[in-house]
């Protein structure tokens, strides 16, 4: 399949008065054309600040790159100048936010805010931008798109605006689209809208998603492979299948093992993951995951796993995969 | 829209007759009189002032006499100017005092938000920390320390600058920068916080994300959303510029509206106090209406009149 991006070994740091945050830690990973893939994990584990790299849009300073390549198109987006990026935001790669009920600016109207890039990057004119505002509001399913193009953001719920927030991040058709967990602020009957205009709007347009979420559900439904995160590492990854028929990593399958289920018993409890992420300032120098893991080894402490693969698509860091381990539980701690 | 105009004009009249009331009571309840002071004056001699002026009637015979007079327009003479009437004061020196302070209000317009703009785009760099300094001698040093060193180091140095007194454009230009700097420095502190926040908000990010250049996602994002603190500050600003400041005036000697309202209570000249008074709350009340409509139009989420949807 023909890549359209692909992240090579990057690493993003902050600098705080504290020290250094090493927040994405070597990661690679790559996005087919027309693929969705998702990014899961829990808050913290470095999957916006790897998106916001993409975009370039993280505050430098306090964030470094450290190492690394983002090839977008064959061209380091890392080597290029604030200017060049300009022309690719909202242009080649357009983005979605979590919170439409901040995402959009409250003093201006809703079709400007949609047009504006528009605007910029193509040089079109007024009556043609307004059009195409319209055409765009269609297309995401605003009803009277040419009465809601002259209203405020305060007068859109929150579905509605993140549908304005989709066809102002598509309106100049671009290659990828990056969804920072773009249904975690809204109601589960309105997620399942949004989920679906985007994969619709997807097919229509032929373009690639990376979808950042740490819902399982919203992966299972929309996602061609999966990229699962934790403490600014890659621990395991591939196809949407494989990742919940053929779970490898105990970060995984704890997470798969805590999404609530329908035919769960009234007084079960739900299940947890004990214990917190480690500290970034400190990265361990072992598993990251090894203090909450049920089945640490003595090994797993004090050096780094790498990458096992279980099929062409399907790899995961974690000593047990490991082919010297075949057969061993774990749990020596 | 004009059932909302009539509602805040009516509102408007009720609150110039509550500071009208107030001034009155308060000032009867000062002790002494206008003439009191007025050594060696023989009894006859003032009491026939006290009943020239309509100080022998009671209290609220007085009072009803006043709101008469007002509702024609007529301020009353001034009880120590035994040439102009209070409404003469007001018109000779209102003038004066408005240019001054329409001047002064430009200045600090004009640089107190950009001077706090800038400071919150270049937080703790160089910029910030200078802008922050001007604000801080804006805030902390009293304009009369100011005047008085413009006057010291500038005027005396520079010929250009006239030492004090009014005529000229170039009389004008030191008294203004010194009023305006106050308001200014308000303005610069208020607006790099708000702007610091603003900068914050997601609908930056989004702004951003569009690829738009960095100074349209200032102007056109950041600082219509950072400006509405600053705006809400206005009304009493620009009413605190425009009727001028005593002790700017006095500096400069500068023939304003400012200087009345001190000399006028020493002097216990009761019209001018009621005078003064009035004008400066109407000027108040009017500008605060003003505010609210800008408000209105530089922030869409608010309405000033209720629409029944």
């Amino acid at each position: 399949m023909e890549k359209i991006l692909e992240i090579k070994n990057l690493a993003v740091s902050f600098k705080t008065f504290f020290g250094e945050v090493e927040a994405v830690r070597n990661i690679s990973f790559d996005v087919g054309k027309k693929e969705t893939v998702a990014v899961v994990g829990e808050s913290g584990c470095g999957k916006s600040v790897t998106a916001n790299s993409v975009m370039q849009l993280l505050p430098m300073p306090p964030a470094f790159f450290k190492t690394g390549e983002i090839i977008f198109k064959g061209e380091d987006l890392l080597k290029k100048s604030e200017n060049e990026m300009q022309k690719i935001r909202g242009n080649h790669i357009g983005m979605i936010f979590q919170d439409p009920m901040t995402s959009l600016n409250p003093t201006m109207k809703v079709g400007s805010q949609i047009v504006e890039g528009l605007v910029k990057h193509q040089k079109v004119s007024r009556e043609e931008a307004k059009k195409k505002a319209i055409e765009m509001l269609k297309l995401v399913s605003v009803p009277q798109p040419e009465k809601r193009i002259d209203q405020y953001p305060h007068e859109f719920s929150g579905g509605m605006r993140q549908r304005v927030m989709i066809a102002l991040a598509m309106i100049s058709n671009p290659d990828l689209l990056i969804a920072d967990e773009p249904t975690t602020a809204l109601d589960v009957t309105v997620q399942a809208q949004i989920l679906d205009l985007m994969k619709e709007l997807q097919d229509k347009l032929d373009m690639s998603i990376i979808l950042i979420t740490h819902d399982l559900g919203v992966v299972a439904d929309m996602s061609d492979r999966v990229v699962v995160m934790y403490a600014g590492q890659i621990v395991e990854q591939g196809l949407t299948e494989e990742i919940f028929d053929n779970t490898s990593h105990p970060y995984t399958k704890k997470l798969l093992a805590s999404v609530p289920r329908l035919d769960m018993k009234r007084d079960e409890t739900l299940v947890s993951i004990e214990g917190t992420p480690p500290d970034l300032y400190i990265p361990p120098k072992g598993c990251a995951f090894y203090d909450r893991c049920d089945f640490a080894m003595k090994v797993c402490k004090d050096n780094m796993p790498e990458f096992t693969h279980h099929s062409q698509t399907h790899a995961s860091r974690c000593w047990l995969s490991h082919p010297m381990a075949k057969g061993v539980k774990g749990s020596e701690k | 829209m004009s059932k909302y105009l009539l509602k805040r004009l009516v509102l408007s009249v009720v609150t110039v007759w509550a500071v009208i009331t107030i001034t009155f009571a308060l000032m009867h309840s000062i002790p002494g009189d206008p003439f009191k002071s007025e050594s060696k004056m023989p009894p006859q001699v003032y009491q026939n002032l006290l009943s020239q002026y309509g100080l022998d009637k009671p209290v609220t015979e007085q009072y009803v006499i006043y709101l008469g007079n007002l509702l024609q327009g007529d301020l009353g003479a001034s009880m120590k100017s035994r040439v102009e009437t209070v409404n003469d004061m007001v018109e000779r020196g209102f003038p004066v005092s408005a240019q001054l302070g329409a001047q002064a209000l430009l200045i600090a317009i004009v640089f107190g938000p950009a001077l706090g703009s800038l400071a919150a785009l270049y937080q703790n760099k160089f910029p910030d920390y200078l802008s922050m300094i001007i604000a801080i001698i804006g805030i902390s040093v009293p304009s009369f320390i100011m005047g008085t060193v413009l006057i010291q180091f500038v005027a005396r140095n520079v010929g250009f600058f006239p030492i004090g007194g009014w005529g000229t454009w170039q009389h004008s230009l030191l008294p203004s920068f010194a009023l305006a700097l106050m308001p200014l420095a308000t303005m610069a502190r208020l607006m790099r916080s708000s702007m610091l926040e603003v900068l914050g908000q997601d609908y930056i990010k989004t702004a951003k994300s569009k690829g738009i250049k960095k100074s349209a996602v200032i102007l056109k994002h950041a600082v219509r959303n950072a400006i509405l603190p600053v705006i809400s500050i206005l009304g009493t600003t620009i009413s605190n510029l425009l009727v001028g400041s005593f002790v700017i005036e006095k500096i400069f000697g500068i023939p304003g509206l400012g200087r009345f309202f001190v000399q006028s209570i020493s002097n216990r000249d009761y019209t001018l106090i009621m005078g003064t008074t009035i004008f400066y709350a109407i000027i108040l009340i009017i500008m605060l209406f003003i505010v609210d409509v800008a408000y209105m139009f530089i922030d869409p989420r608010i309405k000033l009149v209720k629409e029944g949807r």
